[in-house]
């Protein structure tokens, strides 16, 4: 019964979407001024949708929860004995339940739109209601039609096959919905765009209505990428934290477009410029989730990520993905000459580095997007490769480098246009940061290029970032003001400890039998003991190591080799010493012939701060969106004061005074 | 004008993309990288016996001009347990299959064998993976059709599921 009561829910909200989307068109057809009369059911059909989509997402969850192997989908991925919580975060651990799970974030986000955005023209809003309903409906189909997660098995099945080992994992329960909410964050951009380009209403109060959008995507997709690449680190058990493997690129990508589109709506809400360019990002930034989708679920890139590959549902997401960014970039290059131009300003200029910062965003993007791309089209060709860290690394550098530089000096200047002997001080500050801790750092030993200017970056940033507090009043400055201030700040904070953990790693592999002990930087590794042990679902071998720490007190560290039996697989369980300077990170591998156990013991100085970072850079973007809500709430209370006045005036001047 | 043309950049590019990703689509895809040794005779090798059951194999065991199946596997490996069903199957459709236990010891490979099925008729061990590595496997289990002049002709990695006996039988087939 619950499984039919979600199919019908997921069917009706895909007739809503058809509604959503013809009504919303409809609205293009008004004259402007007025409503078309069949306009109105748009944001109904939006909130009644969000309803339906969350409920059917809300039926496979307790379909999960209660195990019921009636499911195809259930009895595929799941498993009776598994502990709640994994069962629960099993829901969208699989390619149907995952897509259940974007839909319904999808249909929220829109229902949350129609329901409380009053500040668009209703023909801007009615074009931006029909684009989401178009978007929804293609994911619905695509649901209904290719995926059903609510399918039933003809006969019960006795047990579960279980869910891939290493998705059972607390980090992975936060990561993939994060992203997801991120992504349709972007989807809702992407309507706005499009609104916005029918109706060629690209002006500050459009961008004013996207910010928030764009702001809490990019939080998320911060917030997930965060926690994946930490998750990836601690998971895998190969020490590093980004591999540039095309599903890790597949939400970079996004992430990138999403920063650039960020600072662009920024400019053009604050001074009615870059209007052609924000459309095209915000474009861009969907296509960017939707290409991430297509690569992670169609297999046609080979990753240790492909967790739920199939060919044909490939095809579909491209069909998907033709309609949608094919037609939105036609639509584009149709529109986009006829909105008119904004305002213009000078190379030297707070949107003149925002732009240049804006390029340079969008060439990593490119890099990240041909690297990934590159194995498919040499496929093409027969020939096999695989791109990683030697192509990225310095690709990605000659274009973050300069970035960073002018990131490090575009808030301090001013808008429209500005003299650089103004900021003659802070130019000097920077650069003697820069050069200064490069040369302190090479006086003692021979480091790699990259992580060296990643620390004289990263100190120069640390130091630029808090420039713009400068003088002023630390208890009037915006909110949003400090929310950028410490973005930029945790952003130096995530290269100080990219540029450490590349610099000054320190690594030991070796055969240890039980009793011997290995040296890594200051730490003493001892391995005391190795043990079988059981969980519920897998068994391991646990290796027992006494960490001592300049002969300190030893601290115990456990390590292990899973093996799980249903489905079949190994892991690698890494043990972790954190301290406030770096993390201690020991693996255990094969048992060598003679006895001796391998061991693998890595000193990451200060690797810690790159998910720090992340964090900062997140709490940045929360803070950039509760201080544009709260200056919106008070103009809107403020309006609202000054209309009730008005009518008041009125009133009591229309009123006769009541005689005495 | 000038600027009308840059706008259509993005389409341009995308529909290189879709143009692309599509054509891929619809190619086969291989998922594994296949040995480079395919198409090359078998490495010289001679194990001894892996227990006490059966006699070890070398590479004179496969110059009889019969195409065979080469299985590599191991008692501590647990998709070789998910496999032996199929491994059995394909012995009674009169398959001979010799065996390479890696890394093994003799009372662990006899109690596997006595637990899950024998389809082998020969078993050598490979105690440092050398035939293995020789032979271009990178795990257990992996299983390659030799032709009746030792030359490998196929290679399966990973368990052997019974959607593929069909497979490997047509590839025995057109080894003969």
């Amino acid at each position: 019964m619950i499984a039919e009561i979600g199919l019908a829910a997921l069917w009706l909200a895909a007739a809503l979407a058809v509604l959503q989307m013809v009504s919303g068109g409809l609205a293009l057809r008004a004259a402007p001024g007025e409503v078309n009369a069949l306009a109105i059911y748009a944001r109904p059909a939006a909130v009644v949708q969000a309803f339906l989509a969350v409920l059917a997402f809300t039926m496979l969850l307790w379909a999960f929860a209660t195990t019921d192997l009636s499911l195809k989908l259930v009895a595929t991925n799941s498993h009776s004995m598994k502990p709640l919580i994994y069962k629960l975060t099993g829901t969208w651990g699989n390619h149907e339940g995952s897509m259940l799970l974007w839909v319904g974030v999808l249909a929220l986000s829109g229902g949350l739109l129609a329901a409380f955005e009053k500040r668009l023209p209703e023909r801007t809003m009615g074009a931006t209601l029909g684009v989401q309903g178009f978007v929804a409906l293609g994911f619905y189909a695509f649901l209904l039609l290719s995926s059903n997660p609510f399918e039933r098995l003809p006969v019960p099945a006795g047990e579960g096959n279980g869910l891939n080992p290493l998705l059972q994992d607390i980090g992975l329960a936060i990561h993939p919905p994060t992203l997801y909410a991120g992504y349709v964050g972007l989807s809702v951009a992407f309507s706005l765009a499009m609104g916005a380009l029918l109706t060629r209403e690209v002006n500050p109060a459009f961008a004013r209505v996207m910010r928030p959008w764009v702001l809490g995507a990019w939080v998320l997709l911060t917030l997930g990428i965060t926690a994946g690449s930490y998750w990836a680190y601690y998971e895998l058990g190969w020490g590093g934290w980004w591999f540039w493997d095309p599903v890790e690129n597949a939400s970079l990508m996004p992430w990138l477009a999403a920063t650039a589109l960020m600072h662009s709506v920024s400019v053009l809400a604050a001074r009615d410029a870059l209007r052609t360019w924000t459309i095209m990002l915000g474009v861009l930034a969907f296509s960017m989730s939707m290409l991430g989708t297509f690569l992670v679920r169609s297999g046609v890139l080979t990753s240790v990520h492909a967790f739920a590959v199939d060919p044909e549902r490939g095809a579909f997401i491209l069909g998907l993905l033709g309609i949608y960014i094919g037609g939105a970039f036609t639509i584009f290059a149709l529109r986009a000459g006829a909105v008119a131009e904004g305002k213009r300003f000078a190379v030297v200029s707070r949107e003149g580095a925002l732009v240049f910062n804006n390029v340079m965003l969008s060439a990593i993007l490119a890099i990240v997007l041909l690297g990934t791309l590159y194995p498919l089209l040499t496929e093409a060709f027969d020939v096999r490769v695989s791109v990683g860290p030697p192509y990225f690394n310095p690709a990605a550098a000659i274009f973050a480098v300069p970035m960073l530089l002018v990131m490090a000096v575009g808030p301090l200047l001013r808008w429209r246009s500005d003299k650089p002997a103004r900021l003659q001080f802070e130019f000097a500050l920077i650069a003697a940061l820069v050069i200064g801790v490069i040369a302190a750092v090479s006086f003692f030993g021979q480091f790699p290029l990259l992580p060296l200017l990643g620390l004289g970056l990263a100190a120069a940033l640390a130091v630029a970032a808090f420039l713009p507090l400068k003088g002023r009043n630390l208890a009037r400055v915006p909110v949003a003001t400090w929310g950028m201030v410490i973005a930029h700040f945790g952003i130096a904070v995530a290269l100080f400890g990219m540029a450490c953990e590349g610099a000054f790693s320190k690594e030991r592999l070796a055969a240890v039998a039980p009793g011997g002990t290995e040296q890594v930087g200051d730490f003493t590794v001892t391995l005391d003991s190795v043990t079988p042990i059981a969980g519920p679902n897998w068994t391991a071998i646990e290796a027992q190591l006494a960490v001592r720490e300049d002969g300190g007190a030893p601290v115990i560290l456990t390590p292990q080799a899973r093996t799980f039996w249903s489905p079949p697989q190994s892991t690698s369980e890494s043990a972790l010493l954190t301290r406030w300077n770096g993390q201690l990170y020991v693996v255990i591998g094969n048992q060598a012939e003679d006895g001796r156990w391998q061991i693998r013991v890595w000193w990451k100085p200060f690797v810690t701060f790159i998910w720090y970072g992340g964090i900062l850079v997140a709490l940045g973007g929360v803070l950039a969106i509760a201080g544009r809500v709260r200056v919106d709430v008070r103009r809107r209370r403020a309006t609202a004061l000054g209309t009730q006045r008005r009518a008041d005036v009125e009133a009591l001047g229309a009123e006769p005074v009541p005689a005495e | 004008m000038r600027k009308r043309l840059w706008l259509w950049v993005p389409l341009a590019l995308f529909a290189f993309f879709a143009g692309l990703a599509g054509y891929m689509l619809t190619q086969e895809k291989e998922q594994f990288v296949a040995s480079t040794m395919i198409g090359q005779p078998l490495p010289d090798f001679a194990l001894p016996a892996a227990f006490n059951g059966l006699p070890g194999a070398s590479k004179a065991d496969f110059a009889d001009g019969k195409p065979r199946l080469l299985n590599i596997w191991a008692s501590w490996c647990l998709p070789c347990i998910a496999e032996a069903p199929q491994l059995e199957a394909l012995q009674k459709q009169g398959v001979d299959i010799v065996g390479i236990a890696i890394r093994d010891r003799p009372e662990d490979v006899a109690n596997f064998l006595g637990r899950y099925g024998n389809p082998y008729s020969r078993i050598g061990s490979d105690t440092i993976s050398e035939v293995q590595l020789a032979i271009g496997s990178s795990g257990v289990p992996e299983t390659f059709v030799i032709d009746g002049k030792g030359i490998i002709r196929h290679q399966h990695i990973g368990d052997i599921r019974p959607e593929d006996i069909p497979t490997l039988l047509a590839e025995l087939e057109k080894a003969r």
